[in-house]
C-alpha cells in the first residue's frame, strides 16, 4: 500500500466497526457496578418549586438516592455557565440569571431538572421518579417575545424585562444617511423557525468516581471534551482539571447540541461519587426534544436600501432572538457575534446596521445548531435580496451579480474581512449545471400538468473557522479558538494522530489520517487519529463551526512540518550529511543531488533508537505538538438552486432539481465533503417545508416527538447536484475553508424563494407545509381574480 | 420474572428477564450486542431495526418475551465472519453513513427491501421503503445510492439474509 493523495475519494478508516455494529457510543459503555439515573423534570413551563417530597420514591427497592438541587448547594456544586460575554449597546453587561444543574427554588421550562433518581437499574429509577412529590407553585408561562419584554411575568429577576441584551452592530448613522437617499426600499417581515437538533444519538453520560485516585471520570456525547472538562472543572467546580478524566467515545451526531454543557452530565459525574457507584444516564427522545438546547427562532424585521439602478446602498435589520429559559453555554453569541457579521452576505453594502434583543422565555435554551447565526443572517440576506429583484422587475440572479463583492480583500461594515472568493463563478457554474436557460420550458411543461413550479437562488457566505482568538476574545468569548494537534510517531514508522478536534460523523479518523499519509508518505492504514480523550490529547477546542479542517487540521499541518524538520536532522546524522542538503519527498529523506537516502520509517527507528547521534546534541524520539490559531475567520460561499413544483390542489410541494455550487477552497476528501453538503442541504430542506418546534400558550412543547416533529425522510428529499469552484483560502497552510455547515445555511432560503416564486410572490413563512402552502395558494389565486 | 429463549446470531441465548423488557433491551443488555441502537420512544427512527424470523421489525416496540423460540438476526450477525454482507458493503463503498448510529438500522432495514422486493431498485421504491429509518447526518443521497449498489451485490452473489 502507497501514500494516500490529498484530494482522493478515500473510503472511510471507520465505517468497518459502525456498519458491523461494533461502534462504541456513550450508551454502549456499562461500567461494573453501574447504576442508573432518571430526572425528574418540570411539567410546569415556570413555577416555584414549594417542596420536594421523595420519601415514597427513597423507599422504592433498588433506588440508591433522590438528590435534589439543595444537595447540590450543600456540596457547592457550581451552576452551568454562558461562555460568551455580550455588551449592551450603552456598555452594561448581559444580564444572566443563574442556571443551576438541579432547580433551587423555580423551573423556568417543562422538562427542567428538579431531581435526579438513581437506581440498580433503569426502570427501577423511572418508576420511582413518579414517586417524588413536587408542590409547585405555577406562575404564568411567556412563551412569546413580545409578551416576554413587557415584564409583566419576570423569569428571572436579574432581567426585570427579560431582556438579556440589546445589543447592536454597525452604523447606524451612515445607514441611515444611506435610506435617506435611497430610491427604492424593501422592508420584509421574517420568522426563522425554531428547530430541535435531534442528532440520532441521544444524548447521554456515564459519571464514575474512583474513591482510591480520587478520580472522576465522565463519558459523554460530546463535540468539545476538553472544554466539557474545562468547564466541569474550572466553572461548575466537580473536581480539578487532573483529576476529571472526559471521554467522547463515538458521537452519533452533534450539529452543535452536543457542544454545551448540560444540566445531566454534570449531575451524573457528581452523583457517582455521592452515591459512590458509576451513574448512567440516556436520554429518552422526548427528553431529548425537550431539553436539547434548540435552534434558531427569530423574528426579524429587515430593510434594504438601493439606488434606481438596484445597487444596494445600505441594510437595517432588527432582530428578536429567543435564548429560552436560561443561557447556554454558546446563546449569548448565536444571534450577535455569529449573525449580525454575516449580513453583508456576497454582497458589497455600504453601511448595515443591525440591533439585536436577546430574550429569555419559558422555552428550552436556545443555542447553536448547525450554522448558529449564520442561517439566520442568510435567510435575511437571501430573502430580502431576491424580493428586492422582483420588486425592481430584475432577474434575481442579474439583481446578485450587480451587487457581488468582487475585489479581495473586501472589509464589509460589520467586522468581517473577506480574504478570497470569486462569487459569479459560482454562481456561472450553477446556473449552467441547473440549465436555468430552459426553466420557462419545464414551468410551462407543469402548468400544462396543473403544476406551479418556481425557482429560487441562495448566493450564501458563512465564516468559519471559528476565528483568531485575540479577535473573539475582544468580542466577549470566554475561550480562545485554536486547536492543537501531536504527531507521535513510533520506531516502525506507524504513525498517531492526536487532535483536539472531535468527530460526530465527519470522517476525521480518514480525512485527517489521508493529510498526514500523503505529507509523510506513510500508507494510510499506518495512521491513526487518536481523539475524544482528555487523558490522551492534551487541550483541544473540539468540533464545530466547521472548524475541524480549516483550524484542526492547520494544526497537524504545523505538526507535521516540525516531524519533518526533526527527521531531517536524524536522516542527516545517519547519512554524515548537513541538515540543510536533506529534502523530504515521496515519504524518503534524501541528500540533495544524492542516491543517499533513507524511507521515513528507517529514519523514525534511528530517531528511537538514537545510536547515530549524541542525545546532547539531538533529543531522541520523533514527536511533535503543535497549537495553530488562525489568522482570520474562514468565508466558504456558493450558490445553491432549488427547483420545485406545487401541487396547488394539495399544496404539496416537491423539490425536482437542487444544485449546489460551494467554493470550500481546498478539498481534502471530496467524497466526505459532497456528503457533508447532502446533509448541510437536508437540515436546510427540513427547516423550509417540514420542522418546526412550537410551544403552546401554557408552555407545553406539542412537537416533542417524531410523531409531532416532522423530520426529513427519504422521500422528502431529491438526489442533489453538487459542484464546486474553487479559490484557496489564503489564511491557513491548506487552503481550507470548511464545508460542514454550508447546506443547512443556504438551503432555507433557496427553498422559500422557490415557493414564492412558484406563487406568484405571495411570502410563506417556514415550515412551508402543504397547509401553509395551499392556503398561500388560495391566497394568491383570490389576489389575481381580484387583479 | 419470565423466562425467554431465542436464537440471536445462530446462537441459542436463553435470559430470566422483565415481562416488560424490550427485544431491543435485551439484546443490548442481556446479550452486550450494542450495534443496535434506540434513537426514539415512538417506533418512528428504525435505528433498532433486526430481523425475526427473517422479517425487519423494530425491537424497540417488541417485547422479548414475544420472540419466544425465534431466529433473531442484528447487525453484528450479518456479516459471514470478516467477509461483509453485500448490503454492508455497499454502505461503506456510496459513503452511506456519516455518525453511524442509525447505520445498523438502516442496513437491516435494506437488507429485508431487497428479500422482500428483489434486487432491482428504483430510487423512488427506495426512498418510500425506507420512510420507517431517520437519517440527521446524509440526506439520504448516498443512503439511496449505497442500497440500490447493494440490492444488485445480493444478486449477483445470490445472498440471502444471514442466519435465517
Amino acid at each position: 500500500m502507497t501514500a494516500t493523495e490529498i484530494g482522493a475519494p478515500v473510503r472511510r478508516k471507520e465505517d468497518f466497526r459502525f456498519i458491523t455494529g461494533k461502534g462504541q457510543y456513550t450508551d454502549d459503555i456499562n461500567r461494573p457496578g453501574q447504576s442508573y439515573a432518571y430526572f425528574v423534570r418540570s411539567p410546569h413551563a415556570h413555577a416555584t418549586i414549594k417542596s420536594i417530597d421523595a420519601t415514597a420514591a427513597r423507599a422504592v427497592p433498588g433506588v440508591l438516592a433522590v438528590l435534589t438541587g439543595d444537595d447540590l448547594a450543600a456540596d457547592k456544586v457550581g451552576g452551568l455557565i454562558c461562555g460568551w460575554m455580550i455588551h449592551n449597546k450603552d456598555g452594561s453587561p448581559m444580564k444572566a440569571g443563574a442556571h443551576p444543574a438541579l432547580a433551587q427554588g423555580k423551573v423556568r421550562y417543562v422538562g427542567d431538572h428538579v431531581a435526579v433518581v438513581v437506581a440498580e437499574d433503569y426502570a427501577t429509577a423511572r418508576d420511582a421518579a413518579e414517586k417524588v412529590v413536587v408542590d409547585y407553585g405555577v406562575l404564568p408561562a411567556v412563551v412569546d417575545m413580545n409578551e416576554a419584554v413587557t415584564g409583566k411575568t419576570v423569569i428571572h429577576d436579574v432581567a426585570p424585562d427579560n431582556r438579556v441584551y440589546d445589543w447592536s452592530l454597525g452604523d447606524k448613522a451612515a445607514t441611515d444617511a444611506a435610506f435617506a437617499k435611497a430610491k427604492h426600499v424593501t422592508k420584509l417581515h421574517i420568522v426563522n423557525n425554531r428547530l430541535v437538533p435531534n442528532a440520532m444519538e441521544p444524548r447521554a453520560a456515564v459519571g464514575d468516581y474512583d474513591s482510591g485516585t480520587e478520580q472522576f471520570t465522565l463519558y459523554t456525547t460530546s463535540q468539545n471534551p476538553h472544554v466539557a472538562r474545562l468547564v466541569l472543572s474550572a466553572f461548575i467546580g466537580i473536581a480539578p482539571e487532573h483529576k476529571l478524566r472526559v471521554i467522547a467515545p463515538d458521537v452519533g451526531g452533534g450539529f452543535g447540541s452536543k457542544i454545551f454543557i448540560y444540566a445531566e452530565e454534570t449531575v451524573c459525574v457528581w452523583a457517582a461519587k455521592k452515591v459512590g457507584r458509576p451513574v448512567k444516564w440516556t436520554a429518552d427522545r422526548t427528553e431529548a426534544f425537550l431539553s436539547d438546547a434548540h435552534g434558531r427562532d427569530h423574528v426579524t424585521d429587515a430593510e434594504l436600501a438601493m439606488d434606481e439602478k438596484g445597487r444596494i446602498l445600505a441594510l437595517r435589520v432588527k432582530t428578536k432572538a429567543n435564548l429560552g429559559a436560561y443561557l447556554s453555554t454558546f446563546s449569548s453569541s448565536v444571534p450577535t457575534y455569529l449573525y449580525a457579521p454575516l449580513l453583508s452576505g456576497q454582497y458589497d453594502i455600504p453601511a448595515i446596521y443591525c440591533e439585536v434583543d436577546g430574550i429569555y422565555t419559558t422555552t428550552a435554551p436556545v443555542d447553536a445548531y448547525r450554522g448558529a447565526g449564520r442561517p439566520e443572517a442568510t435567510f435575511v440576506v437571501e430573502r430580502i435580496v431576491e424580493v428586492a429583484a422582483r420588486e425592481l422587475g430584475q432577474d434575481p440572479t442579474a439583481f446578485r451579480r450587480r451587487n457581488f463583492v468582487r475585489k479581495f480583500p473586501h472589509q464589509t461594515p460589520v467586522i468581517m474581512m473577506y480574504d478570497a472568493g470569486d462569487y459569479s463563478a459560482s454562481l456561472d457554474k450553477a446556473l449552467e449545471m441547473a440549465d436555468y436557460r430552459n426553466f420557462g420550458k419545464r414551468k410551462r411543461e407543469s402548468a400544462r400538468k396543473g403544476k406551479l413550479r418556481g425557482i429560487g437562488f441562495s448566493a450564501y457566505i458563512e465564516a468559519c473557522g471559528i476565528a483568531p482568538s485575540a479577535a473573539v476574545g475582544s468580542l466577549g468569548a470566554g475561550v480562545g479558538l485554536w486547536e492543537s494537534a501531536e504527531i507521535r510517531v513510533n520506531p516502525v514508522g506507524t504513525v498517531e494522530v492526536l487532535t483536539g478536534s472531535h468527530s460526530h460523523g465527519q470522517g476525521h479518523e480518514t480525512t485527517f489520517a489521508q493529510l498526514v499519509s500523503a505529507r509523510l508518505g506513510v500508507p494510510i492504514d499506518q495512521v491513526s487519529v487518536v481523539h475524544g480523550d482528555t487523558d490522551k490529547v492534551q487541550f483541544g477546542m473540539g468540533t464545530y463551526g466547521s472548524r475541524s479542517g480549516a483550524v484542526g487540521m492547520s494544526a497537524i499541518s504545523k505538526a507535521l512540518d516540525k516531524v519533518v524538520a526533526k527527521g531531517k536532522k536524524v536522516a542527516a546524522y545517519v547519512l554524515e550529511a548537513s541538515a540543510d542538503d536533506i529534502e523530504f519527498k515521496d515519504g524518503r529523506f534524501q541528500v540533495a543531488g544524492t542516491d543517499k537516502s533513507l524511507a521515513f520509517g528507517e529514519v523514525a527507528l534511528q530517531a528511537y533508537i538514537a545510536h547515530k547521534f549524541s542525545g546532547q546534541e539531538l533529543e531522541p524520539g520523533l514527536k511533535e505538538g503543535a497549537f495553530y490559531d488562525p489568522t482570520n475567520f474562514t468565508f466558504p460561499a456558493g450558490v445553491h438552486i432549488c427547483e420545485l413544483e406545487i401541487d396547488p390542489e394539495t399544496g404539496v410541494t416537491t423539490i425536482e432539481r437542487w444544485t449546489a455550487v460551494d467554493d470550500f477552497g481546498h478539498v481534502i476528501n471530496p467524497m466526505i465533503v459532497e456528503g457533508q453538503v447532502h446533509g448541510g442541504i437536508a437540515q436546510g430542506v427540513g427547516q423550509a417545508l417540514l420542522e418546526g418546534a412550537r410551544y403552546d400558550a401554557n408552555g407545553q412543547l406539542v412537537t416533542a416527538s417524531y410523531m409531532d416533529y416532522a423530520m426529513p425522510r427519504a422521500d422528502d428529499l431529491p438526489s442533489f447536484q453538487v459542484g464546486t469552484t474553487v479559490t484557496p483560502c489564503p489564511s491557513n497552510p491548506l487552503g481550507i475553508k470548511g464545508c460542514g455547515e454550508a447546506g443547512a445555511i443556504a438551503a432555507p432560503p433557496a427553498v422559500i424563494n422557490a415557493i414564492t416564486d412558484a406563487l406568484g410572490h405571495e411570502d410563506i413563512a417556514m415550515p412551508a407545509t402543504p397547509q401553509a402552502v395551499w392556503k398561500a395558494c388560495q391566497k394568491a389565486a383570490r389576489k389575481m381574480a381580484a387583479e | 420474572m419470565a423466562s425467554v429463549s431465542m436464537t440471536v446470531n445462530g446462537k441459542s441465548v436463553t435470559g430470566n428477564v422483565d415481562p416488560r423488557t424490550l427485544l431491543v433491551q435485551f439484546l443490548r443488555e442481556n446479550l452486550r450486542l450494542t450495534g443496535t441502537h434506540v434513537g426514539c420512544d415512538t417506533s418512528q427512527c428504525g435505528a433498532c431495526v433486526v430481523h425475526v424470523d427473517g422479517r425487519a421489525v423494530k425491537s424497540c416496540t417488541t417485547l422479548a418475551v414475544s420472540c419466544d423460540g425465534a431466529h433473531v438476526t442484528t447487525i453484528e450477525g450479518l456479516a459471514n465472519g470478516t467477509e461483509l454482507h453485500p448490503m454492508q458493503a455497499a454502505f461503506r463503498e456510496h459513503h452511506g453513513l456519516q455518525c453511524g448510529f442509525c447505520t445498523p438500522g438502516m442496513i437491516m432495514t435494506a437488507v429485508d427491501m431487497v428479500n422482500r422486493k428483489g434486487s432491482n431498485l428504483d430510487e423512488h421504491t427506495i426512498r418510500e421503503e425506507l420512510e420507517g429509518n431517520i437519517c440527521r447526518c446524509t440526506g439520504y443521497h448516498n443512503i439511496v445510492k449505497a442500497v440500490a449498489a447493494g440490492a444488485q451485490a445480493m444478486a449477483s452473489t445470490g445472498q440471502k439474509v444471514a442466519a435465517e
